[in-house]
């Protein structure tokens, strides 16, 4: 990996009033790499990936994406919020909206796409997430795991060059989850760059290039899924995933 | 597929009837009771004859000059009440939604503003507003303006559009301060449904937004105005409703709406039960209309959620 990295985080740190959540977070994603991030509930994954699309604000440190820093410019961070889809836990799709205006809206508003253009992009990503069929009805009338994918297309209509997906399927039912989980592992086949928190080791192990486990606020261990899954260096490490792999 | 080992499917079982208890035959006779009271009382003691007949000719009227029919009184007096309501709905949703947004303002000043003018308008009876507005607006303000000398020169068409829009041309000052009184009150009632609508709209919407790189006027405008406004459908139909009501408070300020009419005409004919009972009436079938309205738009809201 010699290209200049996506993303780069040095030294970044956070805190929620006195409590210090991310603690010297050094991270270097190279363009087309997928990153798992795994730890205990509370360790500060979802704030990590949340500062990269600044819906959390980092107080010291830098975080440069796609050579853009992040900081109090405001068209950075829309140019960086276009840049990098997020699909959240509780899909967090717009109830008001149809499936299609659920795609359509942020092309529309934030890239000045016209209407036909837009839907017709927003139909072939339906059709990559495998839900094209949905196009005309609102997320209430869905079952989870299409919501997640609807959600997952919502973003890549944005084109984005980054993906986060924080624990996208720990809001599911268990037959729901294969289907988001394969839709993402296509995602993962086109180059895309991903972040991905999740427990889902089977889906870690396919698709990382590196897992990345955090405890407390720091990333205790950063490995190939190889290197981590059979020998985790920090005994932390070991005992999480003893954990998560029994049950 | 026809698998008939499968437990079958069936039709539902008819829906139970609320069945008649001895509690409604009780209110039944009680509502009956009351209404034999008070025919009795209006029959044989204060020997009232009721008159309706002049409450149709108040109604509408043949022109004697040309014979045609044409609205009297208390019809032009019921479209007043109709052109305030339209207004005044118009005007109050312009003034409510900005003034609850302002209420979440992440600012300070639109904060203070926006809260300053809800205080204010909520712990002072409408009346007291109207004289209060009527004093400054009516009698400082509008006369500089010159809007009604302007319209009095104003061509036929433009003063027939007026009179159809707003009322007519000679009291358009009349009717300027009424709707200010009814907007600025009920704008205020209408911020605070509105602000509790949008608290009532999840953050991560916001967030989902903002991962999209909307801006938070598109946020604001796109995802979380609509959603706000679906959940307070209720109230805000409630409040536009009671607006319809406090629209006989204009009649203060001589605009000639329904109650202002209602008035005269009781004066002119000494028919106070009739009138009124026709006028109540009205107001009524005004306000009804409006709630079947909101609940048709609430049926299209629920469905799409
Ligand atoms: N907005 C917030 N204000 C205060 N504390 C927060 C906030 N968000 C998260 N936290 C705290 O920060 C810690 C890390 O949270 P989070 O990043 O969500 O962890 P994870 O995603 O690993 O479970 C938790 O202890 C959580 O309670
Ligand atoms: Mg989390």
């Amino acid at each position: 990996m010699t290209a200049a990295p996506m993303i780069t985080m040095t030294g970044v740190n956070k805190w929620f009033g006195r409590f210090h959540v991310l603690k010297d977070i050094d991270l270097a994603v190279a363009a087309g790499e997928r990153i798992v991030i795994c730890g205990p509930s509370g360790s500060g994954k979802s704030t990590l990936i949340r500062c990269i699309n600044r819906l959390e604000e980092h107080d010291e440190g830098r975080i440069v994406i796609d050579g853009i820093e992040l900081d109090e410019d405001t068209r950075n961070i829309a140019a960086i919020r276009r840049e990098v889809g997020m699909v959240f836990q509780q899909f967090n799709l717009f109830p008001h909206l149809t499936v299609l205006e659920n795609c359509v809206l942020a092309q529309r508003r934030a890239r000045g796409t016209p209407r036909k253009e837009a839907e017709a992009r927003a139909m072939h990503y339906l059709e990559r997430v495998r839900i094209p069929e949905q196009a005309g009805k609102y997320p209430a009338r869905l079952s989870g795991g299409q919501q997640q994918r609807v959600a997952i297309a919502r973003s890549l209509c944005m084109e984005p060059k980054v993906m986060l997906f924080d624990e996208p399927t720990s809001a599911l039912d268990p037959e729901m989850i294969k289907e988001v989980l394969d839709v993402m592992i296509d995602l993962a086949g086109t180059g895309m760059t991903m972040i991905v928190v999740t427990h889902e080791m089977g889906f870690a192990r396919q698709v990382a290039d590196r897992m990345v486990f955090m405890d407390q606020g720091r990333i205790v261990e950063a490995a190939s899924p190889a290197d981590f899954f059979a020998a985790p260096k920090s005994d932390r490490a070991s005992l999480f995933l003893s954990r998560i792999l029994t049950h | 597929m026809n698998d008939t080992s499968a437990a079958p499917s069936r039709p539902p079982p008819p829906a139970r009837r609320r069945r008649w208890t001895w509690i409604d035959t009780a209110l039944l006779a009680a509502v009956l009771a009351a209404l034999g009271w008070f025919a009795y009382r209006t029959e044989a003691v204060m020997f009232y004859r009721w008159n309706w007949s002049v409450v149709a000719n108040y109604l509408i009227k043949v022109d004697p000059a040309t014979g045609h029919w044409q609205p009297n009184a208390l019809l032009d007096g019921l479209f007043a009440t109709l052109r305030l309501a339209v207004w005044g709905l118009v005007l109050a949703t312009l003034i409510g939604v900005p003034m609850g947004v302002a209420r979440n303002s992440r600012r300070l000043f639109p904060r203070l503003v926006s809260g300053l003018y809800v205080m204010v308008i909520r712990n002072i009876p409408p009346l007291v507003l109207v004289f209060v507005v009527a004093f400054f607006v009516a009698n400082q303000i509008l006369p500089g303006l010159g809007i009604r000398a302007a319209l009095a020169r104003a061509p036929d068409w433009l003063q027939t559009t007026c009179a159809v829009l707003f009322g007519p041309p000679k009291i358009i000052e009349n009717i300027i301060v009424g709707l200010l009184c009814l907007a600025i009150f009920t704008g205020a009632y209408v911020a605070e449904i509105v602000r509790a609508g949008i608290e009532s709209v999840p953050r991560s919407q916001i967030e989902a937004g903002e991962s999209l790189g909307l801006t938070r006027f598109q946020i604001l405008r796109d995802v979380i105005l609509p959603q706000a406004l679906r959940n307070v459908l209720p109230p805000l139909a409630n409040q536009f409703i009671q607006m319809i009501k406090d629209s006989s408070l204009v009649s203060l300020v001589s605009v000639q709406e329904l109650t202002f009419v209602a008035q005269d005409v009781q004066i002119a004919t000494q028919r106070v039960f009739e009138v009124f009972l026709f006028v109540g009436f009205l107001y009524f079938a005004v306000c009804w209309s409006l709630s079947r309205l909101f609940a048709r738009l609430e049926a299209r809201a629920r469905a799409a959620g």
